[in-house]
């Protein structure tokens, strides 16, 4: 299923230069809001919680998850390289399969551990939000880069798309539409949060734990199986 | 000695009808895949290397009978990656991981082919194709014929029995092009399925004893070169031709043998002459004009692009 070669090309492509940076940016920015806020307000839960929720688990993991899903395929199928890929006795399902895992972990790595230092600046980890909100992040991350990849793998204008829905659906819609809240992913990775914070703490997800859980399962296994799917009846645009 | 049997198939892009009917087996040696841009030769490589379904009919690859001698059943290559063990790919587009070096990226390949020793496929395919010397550099650096021959090691470096190459001498300067001819000829030597598409009789000529010409998404001639060229070079040529004395010059043309029509074009002012025999036709011409003190304005083949080159071994 996990093929090393695809694994290692993917990286590659996805921490060349100019990707990288936008990956850094984004945390770094957290990061420093972070130290601002704890700079200007000393330490508080509910900013705290305002700032991982609103913030960081709202726009940061899905841009993150964005470039890291779109990237981890989009562009090899613009440029025609996936060829290589492809026209190789390797299944098809283990290409995906090796370049979610690379997706998850890249945004895992560029999500979830700067939530969790941030939440370490912001209140010293205080009633568990930290480690809770990073916990969030890290499994918002698999079903993101399912959900990523598989539009990697469908449209050329993959990245638009993602933005559009990471801005305003997740970010806008996901955050204030009651009913929009359950099919966001933020609201199950929320459920997450709120089942690992303190009782006391200001975590609320519109969506069950179990509830939240299975949709995250689904969206990432049929997002996976549609994708390996796309990726074996993939045509080539002839250049006639 | 691999066999790729093309059965029946058509390719349609909504409305438009790329590849239209078409039958052929692709055999040993090299074989030349010849039609003008936009005939349907890509459309077709695509379907033989995998990377489009046919709309309609098949094909298969048939491998070599097995060490016990027995025939191994043809099988389809669309959704079928095993078929990729006998397969090597040369595409026609640029993208392919511009970021690597040279060596990085034939290793990948190599290792993407689970190769018992990856290294050394990689090493001995790079120097087939005589790029040792640049491979720790980055593929970005390359020249157009490097990446050629780049991706001609990618191709070979798991001994593949077909060789698929779209358009490969596009680009490159006459020594590559002479280059990569010499290696794709001695492929065909050894017995692999070679095949290549191209746009340009010449390279054709020089290269395939076997050619396949498409023109409109039909299969318009196949079989040994010499015969297809003869009927290039024997179809009517048509001259535009104009002169102090068109009729004049017309009467002399039409008794000679050589001409089998002409027609005065009263708006252009000139003569249009179909002429049969091109060799005696282009001495002819100006001797007849010189007995008869006629000047000679235009003399101008009307038909001598490939396009009408083609259209006319479709109508053969």
């Amino acid at each position: 299923m996990y093929n090393p070669t695809v694994a290692r090309l993917t990286c590659r492509a996805l921490l060349g230069r100019r990707r990288a940076l936008i990956l850094c940016a984004l945390p770094a920015l957290l990061l420093v809001v972070a130290a601002v806020v704890r700079a200007m307000n000393g330490a508080d839960d509910a900013v705290t919680s305002e700032l991982l929720g609103g913030f960081a688990l709202a726009t940061l993991v899905p841009l993150i998850g964005v470039i890291a899903g779109t990237g981890a395929i989009g562009p090899e199928i613009d440029d025609g390289s996936v060829v290589y890929l492809l026209s190789k006795p390797v299944s098809r399902t283990s290409v995906i399969v090796t370049k979610l895992l690379v997706a998850t972990g890249t945004t895992a790595v560029f999500s979830a551990i700067p939530v969790l230092i941030a939440g370490f600046i912001l209140n010293g980890n205080s009633q568990q939000l930290a480690v809770a909100y990073a916990l969030a992040a890290a499994v918002g991350s698999i079903a993101y880069s399912a959900l990523f990849l598989l539009l990697g793998t469908v449209s050329r204008h993959a990245v638009v798309i993602g933005l559009v829905y990471a801005l305003i659906w997740e970010a806008l819609i996901g955050s204030l539409v009651p009913g929009a809240k359950t099919l966001s992913v933020q609201q199950w990775a929320l459920a997450l949060a709120e089942k690992v914070a303190g009782s006391s703490a200001d975590v609320n997800s519109s969506v069950g734990l179990v509830a939240a859980l299975v949709l995250i399962v689904v969206v990432t296994v049929g997002g996976t199986l549609f994708a390996g799917q796309k990726l074996r009846t993939l045509t080539l645009a002839g250049e006639e | 000695m691999t066999t790729i049997h093309i059965d029946r198939v058509s390719r349609w892009f909504g409305n438009v009808v790329a590849v239209n009917d078409i039958t052929m087996d692709i055999g040993p040696g090299v074989t030349g895949l010849l039609g003008p841009n936009g005939a349907g030769k890509s459309t077709l490589i695509h379907m033989m290397g995998g990377f489009l379904a046919p709309s309609n009919g098949s094909v298969t690859l048939e491998p070599s009978p097995g060490p016990d001698g027995r025939p191994v059943t043809a099988a389809p290559i669309w959704r079928n990656e095993d078929s990729y063990r006998h397969i090597g790919l040369v595409p026609e587009r640029e993208g392919m991981y511009d970021f690597l070096t040279g060596h990085e990226f034939v290793l990948a390949n190599a290792e993407l082919h689970g190769l018992p020793d990856p290294r050394a496929a990689a090493a001995e395919a790079l120097a087939t194709v005589e790029m040792e010397y640049a491979q720790d550099r980055r593929i970005s650096t390359y020249s157009k014929g490097m990446r050629q021959r780049v991706k001609m090691a990618s191709a070979l470096v798991h001994h593949p029995s077909v060789l698929l190459l779209d358009e490969p001498f596009n680009g490159m300067d006459p020594r590559q092009r002479m280059h990569l001819m010499e290696l794709l000829r001695k492929m065909g030597d050894e017995g692999r399925t070679v095949l290549f598409s191209s746009h340009i009789l010449e390279e054709v000529e020089q290269l395939a004893s076997h050619i396949e010409v498409i023109v409109a998404g039909r299969h318009a001639a196949s079989g040994d070169f010499r015969k297809i060229r003869r009927l290039m070079t024997d179809r009517p040529h048509r001259y535009l031709v104009r002169s102090s004395d068109d009729r004049r010059l017309a009467a002399a043309l039409i008794a000679d043998a050589s001409t089998a029509g002409i027609e005065v074009d009263q708006a252009e002012g000139a003569l249009r002459i179909q002429a049969v025999d091109f060799t005696r036709f282009t001495t002819l011409l100006p001797r007849l004009a010189r007995e008869h003190g006629i000047r000679l304005y235009t003399v101008s083949p009307s038909d001598e692009s490939l396009e009408s080159v083609f259209s006319y071994l479709v109508a053969a």
